[in-house]
């Protein structure tokens, strides 16, 4: 909302300057979002008096002239048509930026054609307050040289732009604006109080009100005889301001109105109504009509239009038709002021678009008291600028209920904001804001203003005295320690992400942030969106629905970093993935990716593999607390995985806590994404809570293998369809207690392994407990291995 | 045979031996030919048994003496030996050490997670915990419940996304703040409440300052006491805090929102100090966080009677944090994932924020 400081001077009385008004805004709650301040903006221009032009001696357009300016007599050639001896005109100083020309004068004096100048004298056009170019400004009267510019010219005026929060109609008036000021202390409210005009003869059109919760009161009256034109320069001048075009007298006036007292009005060219006029719902296709939008519109039912006997007149609150509007030929008026219910006028332009001064302000909700004000104040004016005679005023319909009175114990000030204010400055704010406590005692009956219906109950009240008051006042009081000992606040799964991403980070990974949302045919690549899970306005056609993995983003990110020539780019996210739309439809996960991509160095070449992506999938899990030494591995990933060279990890057969391997070439192709590139995915959420620990953090007393460890070598003949996971497993099975480690030193199915087989070598690892190993007992673990080994693989150990 | 000018004899001839022996098997057959079974020095030795007693007196200690310098004389001789050998065996294995080390890719991670870490810290500090939500909400929690009535212009604002009406037509939303958190926590119904709750959340926008998806952090305390002076002082506290400066001008101004009452935003003092933003002092005021005391509608809301419970709630941008903090110009740069980027502005996995060390 903007608004010129005379505007606000004319309700408010008041010496303060421009900037202790702003700030008086600002603690209030009226955030400035811009000031226009011609004088600061202009500070350059100031009234300079021509002593005396003469002719350029070498050009016979350009004049020579004696000029008396803030900086003393200069010497200034200018080439106005107009420039002549004894004017006052506008001067800028050598060095100047001229907003018209968009450059700034030289520092120094230039010659033109021979004669050095000193500054310029200035076209309207050239300052851009005005559209005439054809000379300087020529100012009418003698003013004292070096007035600022803008003062000789009566545009001084600054223009401030605050932001109206949603609850504070009333400040979309300056009236109102006003008041607030008037209760910081900065001024006082002026009365302009509007009487009632008394009419000369019956108003000649009836209201009928058919939807009375739309439009349940409807104040018009007829004005005959009207003589519409420009408005008066005043008029103009403050219309401008605010960013309003000037149309004629009897449109401007309403807009005014609209701004000065936020009451929204319309006038109609009484000439184009037949019958009465009715408030009623659209309907359809009948109702269709042209806006003074220019465009047309047909009113569904649950719109609210005005309509006569013919026609559809315009949406009720929001705009008029284009048939009944006033022109410079109307001479007989029908004024319109009203008081239209927010949701139904808010629901109206949502669905057709339209935005107005009236729409926005309706919507808010319009002070009701104000139906019969309005048209008053429109009377008076209509009558003085436009002449012509009144009809009496017809008021259908009820005023809406004022707000209802809040009780208020004074307390709870102090309750809410740690004031504590005497009584006289809680009721002086609450009076000079409009509203009326009663009563002596601790609890006050606060009457509340029909155009604050933002105030229901006694929160409401603390804010608008703390408001006032000034939140600067308010003690800063720091939080008090709770006295108890406190747990940890952070959660099983906050310190999850922590320590999964500080390994992958220690892997050479770097953290990323993507987009919860992809596209549709991507996501369909990864098994596709969740139900629900589609967004009915994505911000574009490549975000469309939440991501059913990090996957996506995470690769085409490589790929843009490939693309850059950054070697060897790793990145990592740990966020959301989305599978429904429930509050538990959601998973966080450890996602990271990187491209098979030989390193050159000197040392030699290691290229990345599965094996990679398995250890980075374990670290992540490790250090998010899996219990990674129970998880079993399995050749089951997804379809977007390549189908021999990537595996899950799962704990049982059905927790998949993470996916890991080289993603699917067909995947990268569809996306665009060039080599083959390794992945893993962990989901955070699948991994067991922990038994939570109870008592002590002590931990069982260490048992220490004093007995040198026991390592034997085989090797199996296995076909190669066996996982070696299932002689792993089997080899440890042999002897629980006896067997520490089996760890695989040799994979080989070259020369001397039968074709379809590979040879597998481990290492078992025996641990003697209490006393050393017997031959015979370790030969009869290694024969219980093999056994074990060759039923569960059916392989055969090699010779 | 008591002379023994023979023995220095042998000792000069041993001795010159020994230093002539140039690898560990002429000094051993140096060791044997004097000392061995029978070698020069144990043959005299032997000798020592026919001698007189007198002649024993002189010449055993003579030999034995011998026998023992010789012996230290092999020691030395075979160290140093030994000593030349591996010198010789070392200079074999010379490397050039100026060789580049094999390359070890350094992570980093994201400043929206440090700054997470540190808001964390900072508010821990303060007996606050972190509470999360779902990021796709139902119009309850993100706006109803939060004083939103349907249809008001108050949710103009939120520039909201939207999901698909499902078969029942109702359209779940992507939270536009983390304020839904708070009516999660409320309805748990365990007061006193002290909660910070930081996360992703969503608004229809896109430009410099302005991303679809972004961080926010949200506060929340409920108790019987806690009022909007506690506010004030938390959050000054905390912007002391976070910015690591005790310099901090901050200013309370009235705002509104539909889910407190009293609200306000909270400004800070900020200069521009050539492309960075000095936070602290300076004579412009930047808008950094909205807040105010919990609406009674809202508490209400939750189950909780607003004359008994009150507290405040406040909320700011976590990724502007980071921006003002440590000079990130660009929002939408957050969100490229560009691996230099990442790696300029990231932070070192072994940092963990924390009052003991610092917060980074």
């Amino acid at each position: 909302m903007k608004f010129p400081l005379s505007w606000l001077k004319y309700h408010l009385e008041t010496d303060a300057s421009l900037d202790a008004i702003a700030e008086a805004m600002t603690m209030a709650g009226l955030e400035i979002e811009h000031i226009d301040n011609p004088l600061e903006k202009f500070a350059d221009f100031s009234v300079c008096h021509v002593i005396e032009a003469v002719p350029h001696p070498d050009a016979d357009k350009l004049k020579v002239c004696r000029v008396a300016t803030k900086d003393g007599e200069k010497q200034i050639v200018c080439g106005a048509p107009n420039a002549r001896t004894g004017m006052y005109a506008v001067y800028a100083p050598l060095g100047t930026y001229i907003p018209g020309l968009d450059f700034a004068l030289d520092r120094k004096p230039r010659k033109i054609r021979g004669v050095e100048s000193h500054g310029m004298m200035c076209s309207a056009k050239e300052l851009e307050l005005g559209e005439d170019h054809d000379g300087i400004i020529d100012l009418p009267e003698p003013f004292e040289v070096g007035t600022p510019a803008v003062v000789a010219l009566g545009m001084d005026d600054p223009v401030i732009d605050f932001e109206v929060t949603p609850n504070r109609p009333d400040w979309l008036g300056v009236r109102g604006i006003a008041r607030d000021l008037a209760a910081t202390g900065i001024g006082t409210l002026k009365t302009h109080d509007i009487d009632d005009i008394p009419g000369r003869f019956p108003c000649p059109v009836d209201i009928e009100l058919d939807w009375p919760e739309a439009c349940p009161v409807y104040a018009g009256r007829v004005i005959r005889g009207v003589k519409n034109g420009e408005s008066p320069d005043w008029l103009k001048r403050a219309l401008k301001a605010i960013g309003l075009r000037p149309i004629n007298f009897l449109a401007d006036i309403t807009n005014m109105i609209s701004y000065d007292r936020c009451r929204p009005m319309h006038v109609y060219d009484l000439a184009r109504l037949s019958g009465p006029v009715r408030v009623r719902r659209g309907q359809g296709e009948a109702d269709r009509f042209e806006a003074l939008d220019n465009r047309e519109y047909v009113p569904g039912e649950d719109q609210c239009v005005i309509a006569d006997d013919t026609h559809c007149l315009g949406f009720g609150g929001i705009i008029g038709g284009t048939l009944s509007g006033v022109s410079e030929e109307t001479t007989d008026v029908f004024i319109e002021s009203a008081w239209f219910d927010p949701a139904i006028t808010r629901a109206t332009a949502k669905a057709t678009g339209i935005d107005s001064d009236a729409k926005y302000r309706f919507e808010r909700g319009v002070d009701p008291a104000s139906v019969r004000a309005g048209i008053e104040q429109a009377t008076e004016l209509v009558l003085k600028f436009c002449g012509g005679e009144a009809s009496e005023t017809v008021v259908a319909g009820q005023t809406p209920a004022a707000p209802a009175d809040i009780e208020f114990p004074l307390t709870e000030v102090k309750r809410l904001t740690g004031l504590d204010l005497p009584r006289e400055e809680i009721v002086r704010i609450l009076e000079t804001l409009g509203f009326a406590p009663k009563g002596e005692g601790d609890v006050v009956t606060v009457g509340v203003p029909t155009w604050r219906m933002d105030c229901t109950q006694k929160a409401d009240l603390v804010e608008e005295v703390a408001r006032i008051h000034g939140y600067d006042k308010l003690a800063a009081v720091s939080m008090p320690r709770p006295p108890v000992r406190r747990e940890a606040p952070a959660t099983p799964m906050q310190l999850r992400a922590r320590y999964a991403r500080r390994a992958l980070a220690g892997r050479g990974y770097a953290e990323t942030v993507t987009w919860s949302f992809c596209e549709k045919s991507q996501a369909a690549l990864f098994g596709g969106h969740g139900e629900g899970l589609e967004l009915d306005n994505p911000i574009s056609s490549e975000l469309d629905v939440m991501r059913p993995t990090a996957l996506i983003h995470l690769l085409t990110a490589l790929q843009a970093n490939a693309d850059r020539g950054q070697q060897d780019p790793r990145l990592f996210e740990v966020g959301p993935v989305y599978l429904t739309d429930a509050p538990d439809g959601q998973r966080l996960a450890a996602t990271g990716v990187r491209r098979i991509e030989a390193g050159r160095h000197w040392t030699g070449t290691r290229v990345p593999d599965v094996f990679d992506a398995k250890a980075d999938a374990l670290a992540a899990l490790a250090a998010a607390g899996a219990p990674v030494d129970s998880l079993q591995v399995a050749a089951e990933a997804r379809e977007w995985w390549h189908p021999g060279r990537s595996g899950v990890l799962r704990l049982g057969p059905k927790n998949v806590m993470a996916e890991f391997g080289e993603i699917h070439p067909g995947i990268l192709k569809a996306l665009d994404i060039d080599g083959r590139v390794l992945a893993f995915e962990a989901v955070l959420d699948n991994i067991p809570l922990p038994r939570k620990a109870t008592g002590l953090k002590a931990r069982p007393q260490l048992e220490r293998a004093d007995l040198t460890p026991v390592r034997r070598d085989f090797a199996f003949l296995l076909d190669k369809s066996v996982p070696a996971e299932t002689l792993i497993r089997a080899a440890r099975g042999a002897d629980k207690a006896l067997i520490a480690d089996v760890s695989v030193f040799d994979v080989y199915d070259g020369k001397g392994v039968p074709e379809g087989q590979v040879s597998l070598a481990i290492e078992v690892t025996l641990q003697p407990r209490g006393r050393t190993l017997t031959d015979e007992e370790i030969d009869a673990v290694a024969s219980g291995i093999v056994s074990k080994v060759e039923k569960a693989t059916g392989g055969t150990l090699r010779g | 045979m008591t002379d023994t000018s023979n023995l220095d004899t042998l000792e000069t001839e041993v001795k010159g031996q020994i230093e002539d022996a140039t690898d560990e098997a002429a000094l051993d057959a140096v060791r044997v030919s004097a000392l061995g079974k029978k070698g020069s020095v144990s043959l005299m030795m032997r000798e020592l048994g026919k001698m007189s007693p007198e002649e024993r007196q002189v010449m055993g200690p003579a030999l034995n003496g011998l026998k023992s310098r010789l012996n230290d004389a092999i020691e030395a001789r075979k160290a140093e030996l030994e000593a030349r050998a591996l010198d010789a065996a070392l200079a074999s294995e010379t490397v050039d050490v100026t060789l580049p080390v094999r390359p070890e890719p350094q992570g980093s991670l994201h400043p929206i997670t440090q700054v997470m870490e540190e808001l964390a810290v900072i508010f821990a500090d303060m007996g606050f915990a972190v509470a999360e939500g779902p990021d796709v909400e139902d119009d309850f929690h993100n706006f109803t419940a939060l004083n939103f009535p349907p249809g008001h212009p108050a949710r103009d604002t939120q520039d909201t996304f939207f999901m698909q009406p499902d078969a029942d037509g109702e359209r779940k939303v992507l939270r536009t703040h983390t304020s839904p958190v708070q009516i999660r926590t409320m309805l748990e119904g365990k007061t006193p409440i002290r909660i910070i709750a930081p996360g992703r959340v969503y608004r229809c926008d896109w430009d410099q300052t302005h991303t679809p998806m972004f961080h926010q952090v949200e506060g929340l305390v409920i108790d019987r006491e806690t009022h909007m002076g506690h506010l004030k002082g938390c959050l000054l506290d905390f912007i002391a805090a976070f910015f690591e400066t005790d310099e901090v001008e901050a200013r309370f101004r009235p705002h509104h929102f539909p889910f407190t009452e009293p609200s306000a935003e909270m400004d800070v003092r900020y200069e521009r100090v050539g492309e960075a933003v000095k936070v602290g002092s300076g004579d412009k005021w930047m808008e950094i966080l909205g807040c105010g005391m919990v609406h009674p509608n809202v508490i209400r809301n939750c189950g909780l009677d607003p004359d008994e419970y009150q507290g405040f709630a406040f909320g700011m941008g976590v990724d502007r944090l980071a921006m003002l903090k440590y000079g990130a110009p660009d929002l939408r740069d957050f969100f490229n994932s560009d691996a230099r980027w990442l790696g300029h502005y990231g932070f070192s996995p072994l940092l963990q924020a924390n009052l003991a060390t610092g917060l980074s």
